[in-house]
Order: C-alpha cells, then structure tokens, then sequence
C-alpha cells in the first residue's frame, strides 16, 4: 500500500470530523509539543541554528526543545545533505524514535539531493525512510521552515502524518482480518 | 621558480627523467615509473634538495582530453597511458618546489607508493586508490577512504557513468515519482 501523497481541503475536513473526540484532542495536544532531532549534515545547519534561535524562534510553534537522542524526540528534522553511506545510519536512527514520528526534509538536499547528482548524494532521504513535509530551498527561508512546521503542525491535527496513517492501516487490517 | 630543481635532477637521475616542463610557475618532471622511488628518496634525502613537505598526490584522468591546438590523434589512446599520477613536493627550507608526473596504463595502474618517504600521503594515496583505482605498491593500508567497502568501480575516472547509485538501503514501500512515471 502506498503512502498517501495528497489530498484535498474538502477530504481533509472529512477526515478531521471523522476523528474521535479523544483522537481529536491528543492530536492537538501533539501539534504543539514537537520534540526536535535535528540530524545536521550539512551546511543547512547553520540556517537551521538561525531558525531555532530567538529571531526566528521556532519555540513560538511549540517544537522548541532539540533532543540529541532519538529516543527522546519524535519530530526528526533532515538537514542537509544525505550521502549513500549515511542512509544506514539515517534509518538507524528513524527506527530509533517514538512513535508516532514526523519527519521533515529540509533544503534541496534532504529533498531530492539538490546540485548533487551524482554517485554519492542520495537522491533525496525518502529514498530510505518517509518524509512528511519537504522544504525547498539553497538555504531554505527561515520563514519556509516556519511554515512547513505549521504544515505539519496541521496535518498532525488531521492524523496525516505518515506514522499516523500507518498505525491506521494497521488498525484497518487487524479489524479486517478479525472479521 | 625553481628551475634548478630540474636542472639537479636531470644531472644527477637523467636516466629516469622522461620530458620536463614548466607550466604556470611550476616545475614538473615526468619520471619513469620504475625509477620513483629512487629519485624521491634522493630529492628528500639530499641536503640541497631537502622536500621535506608533501603537498599533495592525485591522478588525471585523459580519458576525454583534448588539447586545444593539436590534432585529435595527440590524444590518449590505448598505447599512450590513460592516467597521470602527480606528486606536489615542496620544501620549506629552500623554499622551492616541484611536481612529479607518473604516467600509468589502464591495465596495469600501479606504481610505487611514496608513503613510506613522506606519511602525509598515507590517506591521499588511499584516497586516489579509492577515486581512480590506482594501486600503490607497498602503501601500508591500501583501502577505500572516502566511499563503504560494497562499492564497484572508481567513480572518478571518467568512464562512470554519471546517474549510477549504489545504494547500501532503500525503502521496501517507496513511492512511485509521477514524473519519473510518465
């Protein structure tokens, strides 16, 4: 089953009325309480810095506490550029995390391997594990990175995120193989 | 600069001297492959020479080359060597410097390795091993630096292909690109 890609406004309000009170009110507890892992590889960090620190602040969205263990936070933030002998280490690290998990691609790189294409660069980290939101750009603006936490922000209240869909298919399939 | 490197090391290795040049203000000497390791152990070794500094090793490749004002045929082919290897030497007591140029064929690319005269080209040698396949004889840890022990080929000769990947892991579920598709 693939994933999900893309939907629109009208599904997505469906889908948001169709969760339960209780799924409604911790997927809004979520969105506000984003533990970061930035997995810095690149020269991306230093606008990622920018955009945590106070002048942009990211804190404002509620994702203002970076873990340095992916045990400890469940939002990992791909930034800069992944390399083929980095994939297992990526994917070691994204088993790592809690679940449920969001995973953000930051700069060109982390999306789709930028200006590097060639035998090294992979072409994108969704090669090896599924990303939520990409934000483009040679750095990104750190107003891009805000608002692609607010994307996410919003699609963790309508139960989009990746692992939120899967835990849902897998609902799904255990309801339908009981029956 | 420092013609009179060149000069030295014509009167004293002639036999192994194969053409020199001066390109851009430096001096270069081609050296005859068998001959190397002798000729960069006395341009080390002797006190008016004294290369204590070693600058950096790397290869061309002429796969492609073609030299602006010559005819096509003065380009590489399967007699004339595909690869030069170069050594920078340089020496900060008399401040002169020279370059060494070592032609190497695509069948046999292997030369002697200079490691044990200067380290500081242990990880460099490691490195044009792990780009351009060339083998250094009697380098001490001669193994891929930069790229993981699966990957096939050299990826800096000019005959890789450009688009090719070696993934070491990929997703078991990934999506199809749409554009890729149609």
């Amino acid at each position: 089953m693939g994933v999900e890609l893309s939907t629109t406004r009208l599904e997505d309000a469906a889908k948001w009325a169709k969760q339960s009170l209780l799924e409604r009110g911790v997927n809004w507890g979520r969105k506000f309480s984003l533990f970061t892992y930035p997995f810095v590889t690149a020269c991306c960090g230093m606008e990622f810095m920018s955009a945590a620190a106070p002048k942009y602040d990211l804190a404002r969205f509620g994702a203002e506490f970076p873990r340095f263990s992916p045990r400890q936070s469940d939002l990992l933030m791909i930034v800069g550029t992944i390399t083929e002998k980095q994939g297992p280490a990526l994917k070691r690290v994204y088993d790592q995390m809690t679940e449920p998990k969001w995973v953000i691609a930051f700069g060109v790189c982390a999306s789709t391997g930028g200006f590097y294409q060639n035998y090294h660069a992979m072409p994108g980290a969704d090669q090896v594990i599924p990303v939520d939101v990409y934000i483009p750009g040679c750095p990104p603006r750190p107003e891009q990175v805000l608002d692609a936490l607010i994307l996410l922000q919003k699609r963790i209240a309508e139960g989009r995120g990746h692992s939120q869909l899967r835990d849902k298919r897998e609902q799904l399939a255990v309801a339908a193989s009981d029956e | 600069m420092s013609q009179k490197v060149l000069d030295a090391l014509l009167a004293k290795h002639g036999g192994a001297v194969v053409h020199t040049e001066s390109v851009h203000g430096d001096e270069v000497a081609w050296i005859a492959r068998d001959h190397l390791l002798a000729v960069a152990t006395w341009l080390r070794d002797e006190p008016t020479m004294a290369f204590d500094s070693p600058v950096f090793v790397t290869c061309i490749d002429r796969l492609d080359w073609r030299p602006v004002g010559l005819p096509p045929s003065a380009a590489w082919t399967e007699e004339r060597p595909r690869f030069e290897v170069c050594y920078q030497l340089r020496s900060s007591t008399h401040r002169h410097r020279v370059r060494l140029k070592i032609a190497v064929t695509e069948k046999d690319p292997h030369l002697p390795s200079l490691t044990g005269l200067w380290s500081g080209f242990n990880w460099q040698e490691r490195e044009t091993f792990d780009m351009y396949g060339i083998r250094f004889e009697g380098h001490p840890d001669l193994r891929r630096i930069y790229l993981y022990e699966e990957f096939v080929g050299y990826p800096l000769r000019k005959d890789y292909p450009k688009d090719k990947r070696q993934p070491l892991v990929r997703r078991d579920d990934l999506p199809v690109n749409p554009i890729r598709k149609s």
